[in-house]
């Protein structure tokens, strides 16, 4: 494995530790106070900045660093994380996701922009409030919330607060009244005890004492107690602690510093050493003589003495040639309870969250990286296999009339577990929306910035799976739609305030799934749909007839036509000529249905309905004129069997069909398609009612019906080109090619529009 | 080295040859993925009267063209006796129906003789050359002609 394939899954890891740091902080935004989310936060800047370090990307590095120093002082409950924290933080976890883009890409960032909020969070991490004003008109000087820091005890000599220094619970009273101690150099109580996990990543108490030993005179204590008898000595777990006195005057930053890597597989106390404490501290965690001569180990001189009056430069010695020893031991679940007992409350509670993160991580479910291409090969054979178990089956059927044999038992085994293969393989692709929905959250927060609107983003339901596919061709869409949402659909707040709204705008994302489909959901509270105003820009385009008697629901549907902007001023935001059409486009390649309604005054809601995934099909499947075709079933809204009262002529070559007491159009899709010349006797076929864009329905006719059945979808661009009135291709049971049909454009077609055939085969015949 | 390679090497051409009606016509054996048996074909609606439909190969939904009529000719009658010769074009793989494989040719490419100028615009759009093998005429069409824009319309 080279550097860059080692760098690639540092960006991939990077691009989960961006999302999981948006989310963090978008929960903390809501009101979510739970430590762990901020340790999670925290956390995730941490290990860019580690990963980063490593690859030497400087830039990188010093963003993260300043980030996560203010990140520090909101998990030391120093800095209240309010709205006006959180906005700042929201932007510079943008600015962190632009880095990682460019240390990948290249290119370059806002160097302007990331310089300011370096100084934002510098800002912060000091306890200054931000202020409010910079986007809003009305500063509202609210008393800036005192840092909490304040609050805490702090005295004197200790060293100032960027490391996660947890206020414990003693009095520094004593302390400071003992002369001598300020005098000297600050001496720190370090109890160190490391966990299994600690070795398992590699990390050695030896080195870890050893860079410890560089800040300055320290003397060090093995706690050899919980070892157990050889015979019940786990190999790789830890059994050893060291309690660590030193005398620094580096201060507790640096302290810190040595343990940075290890601190989430440790137990770590560091605190101002206190002569009385440590006598205290000795009788908690008594240090008694190990039972046997660790020199019989490894040949280096055994640590005779625990109680601390050798000179110093033995003691480390002895100490850290115990830590060898530990390297290969993990200690015992019962110990760390117990230890956690005596620990004060603070560092007990420190404990505890780190464990629960370590829980937390492993509740996150294992997962592995697979390149998409292989899913995609697994993909098309189970298809395969689909497909020729059908055949399969078919020819036994037509070979074993009787149809006894045990042959049949196991074929429709077979049949099941193929389908089984078949759901256990497309689920394998299926995604969360989710990292959709947090893209969207970065271009509501760009666009409220740019428009000086306030607005709030809201997602529900952001674990619903659909097919990596359509979640892949989804951003595109729905950014365009949340652009419009926010850059027409909410108003300004000086607006909404004028009308009583709520001057903070929201903008609601869902996902659900509803009958084997996704369907999402983009709501706004904003003004609505201008009806008359999109009315009057479609007959200056000539969209629709002056005199058009169009219901409201067709009005607001007239957004999707080409050439439609409803904005009075193009913006930079939306309206550069990409309209809702672009969108209804892309969510129709998708499979998928977009419908409007809106309430004037109240908002707008746009819904989407698309397939969960791109490669199979529920299909009904039909015969039209001697052809097989297979009509999606989601189009279908029910069948018919046409009586001859129910047919109507109208005009020279259109029929309606009444359907209670309503009238309906009648498509021969034979017709349509060329199949047949003659219109086919309605009587004889059948009618399949389709639900098309635009909420029209329509009649289907065709010949008969075959039955139902899930298709795997295959591409007729692949080899052929694009063909009028036919969505794809599939193979059946038979083997033979069946196509599938297109409702839409046949729907289209019958209105009137010409299925085009732009295809390079008939131009050059 | 395969037998097409080691040609090539040579300045030879491997040349497959079949039968359209008393006609004969060879492509480049290079192009060629397989030859497979006539079986019924799916009708597309709005394609010209020389694609025939599509079959299923493998899985693979493969558009068959009738020759005969491509080429100007009278349209085929597809039968169990009728080939398909899969072929593979620039990015696309297609299937042409003739009559029969009739013959592998090992050619030098200067025997390659240019189509006389008549007025046979069809003949003159596909035809790369003649060649004369054995009293036989054999007609060499340049695959490529036959799918004009195919590469266009995939850009």
């Amino acid at each position: 494995m080279d550097m860059n394939e080692i760098k690639e899954i540092f960006f991939q890891e990077c691009e989960e530790q961006l999302a999981e740091l948006e989310s963090g902080l978008l929960k903390l935004n809501d009101g979510d106070r739970d430590p762990e989310t901020v340790n999670a936060v925290f956390r995730a800047v941490h290990s860019i900045k580690g990963g980063a370090g490593a690859f030497g990307l400087e830039d990188l590095v010093a963003f993260a660093h300043v980030f996560e120093t203010t990140l520090d002082c909101v998990r030391s409950n120093k800095l209240e994380p309010n709205q006006d924290v959180l906005k700042v933080m929201l932007k510079a976890a943008d600015v962190l996701a632009d880095l990682t883009n460019v240390a990948r890409d290249g290119g370059t960032v806002d160097q302007a922009r990331s310089r300011g909020l370096v100084k934002e969070l510098e800002a912060l991490a000091q306890g200054v409030m931000p202020s409010a004003s910079s986007h809003h008109e009305a500063p509202a000087p609210a008393p800036a919330p005192k840092p909490v820091a304040a609050a805490a005890p702090v005295s004197p000599p200790a060293p100032s607060d960027e490391s996660g220094f947890q206020p414990i619970p003693f009095t520094f009273d004593e302390f400071d009244g003992a002369e001598d101690v300020v005098a000297e150099l600050p001496e720190y109580e370090i109890s160190f005890k490391p966990r299994g996990a600690l070795y398992a990543k590699g990390n050695d108490a030896t080195l870890l004492l050893r860079d410890l030993s560089r800040l300055g005179e320290m003397t060090i204590n093995c706690n050899m107690q919980t070892l157990p008898a050889l015979q019940d000595l786990d190999s790789e777990g830890a059994y050893f602690s060291w309690k660590i006195l030193i005398k620094t005057e580096k201060g507790e930053d640096a302290i810190r510093t040595v343990f940075e890597f290890a601190e989430w597989d440790c137990e770590l106390e560091v605190k101002i050493a206190e002569e009385t404490v440590d006598n205290g501290a000795d009788e908690e965690l008594p240090m008694i003589p190990v039972p046997f001569d660790l020199s019989s180990l490894d040949d280096e001189p055994a640590p005779a003495e625990e109680e601390h009056q050798a000179t110093p430069a033995s003691d480390v010695a002895a100490a850290v040639s115990a830590a060898e020893t530990a390297s290969n031991v993990t200690q015992l679940a019962s110990t760390a309870a117990r230890a956690e007992k005596r620990e004060p409350p603070a560092a007990a509670a420190a404990a505890a969250a780190n464990a629960a993160g370590a829980n937390s991580a492993l509740a996150a479910g294992q997962t592995i990286r697979v390149d998409l291409d292989r899913v995609d090969r697994l993909i098309n054979l189970v298809g395969e296999l689909v497909i020729n178990q059908a055949m399969l089956s078919q020819s036994v059927v037509e070979n074993d009339s009787n149809g006894t044999s045990s042959i049949n038992m196991g074929l429709e085994e077979l049949q099941q577990l193929t389908r089984e293969i078949q759901d256990s393989v497309m689920a394998i692709r299926a995604q969360p929306v989710k990292p959709v929905f947090q893209r969207m959250s970065r271009i509501v927060r760009e666009i409220a910035d740019m428009t000086g609107k306030q607005i709030r983003l809201v997602t529900e339901g952001e674990n619903t799976e659909v097919d990596k596919t359509v979640i892949d061709k989804l951003a595109e869409p729905l950014t365009h739609m949340i652009r419009n949402a926010v850059d027409h659909g909410v108003e300004s707040p000086e607006k909404r305030v004028a009308i009583g709204k709520n001057p903070e705008g929201t903008v609601r994302l869902t996902a659900k799934h509803r009958s084997g489909r996704i369907l999402i959901e983009l709501a706004d509270d904003g003004a609505g749909i201008n009806r008359e105003r999109v009315r009057q820009k479609a007959i200056e385009n000539e969209l629709i007839a002056a005199d058009a008697n169009l219901t409201d629901e067709e009005v607001d549907n007239l957004i999707f036509l080409p050439g439609f902007s409803t904005a009075d001023k193009i913006s930079d935001i939306s309206g550069r000529g990409v309209g809702m059409d672009v969108v209804k486009r892309s969510i129709q390649a998708l499979g998928g249905r977009i419908n409007i309604t809106s309430k004037p005054g109240h908002g707008s809601v746009f819904t989407m309905s698309l397939p969960l995934t791109l490669a199979v099909l529920d299909g009904m499947v039909v015969t039209v004129a001697g052809q097989t075709l297979v009509v999606p079933l989601t189009a279908i809204v029910e069948t018919l069997q046409p009586e001859a009262a129910a047919i109507h002529s109208f005009g020279a070559n259109h029929r309606l069909i009444s359907i209670r007491n309503s009238f309906c159009p009648l498509i021969d899709v034979g017709r349509i398609l060329n199949f047949r010349t003659t219109q086919a006797n309605p009587v004889e076929g059948v009618a399949l009612l389709v639900e098309s864009e635009g909420g029209g329905q329509r009649a289907l006719m065709v010949d008969a019906i075959q039955g139902q059945r899930q298709v795997v979808i295959k591409s007729l661009e692949a080899n052929y080109t694009h063909v009028p009135g036919i969505a794809a291709a599939t193979i059946l049971g038979d083997g033979r090619v069946a196509l599938i049909l297109d409702v839409d454009a046949v729907v289209a077609a019958s209105r009137g529009q010409v299925l085009k055939a732009e295809m390079s085969y008939a131009a050059a015949g | 080295m395969s037998q097409p390679l080691k040609a090539a090497a040579q300045g030879m051409r491997e040349l497959i040859a079949f039968r359209i009606g008393d006609q004969e016509f060879c492509i480049d054996v290079m192009s060629v993925r397989e030859i497979r048996g006539w079986t019924p074909a799916t009708a597309i609606p709005y394609a010209p009267p020389y694609v025939l439909g599509v079959i299923n190969l493998r899985g693979v939904v493969l558009p068959i063209m009738d020759l005969s009529a491509r080429l100007g000719m009278r349209p085929s009658e597809p039968s169990v006796r009728h080939v398909i010769i899969v072929t593979q074009v620039r990015r696309h793989t297609v299937g042409l129906l003739v009559e029969a494989v009739s013959d592998i040719l090992t050619i030098n490419e200067e025997i390659i003789q240019p189509t006389p100028e008549i007025s046979s615009e069809l003949q003159k759009q596909f035809a790369r050359g003649i060649l004369s093998i054995d009293r036989r005429m054999i007609c060499m069409i340049e695959l490529e002609t036959l799918f004009p824009d195919v590469e266009s319309q995939a850009a």
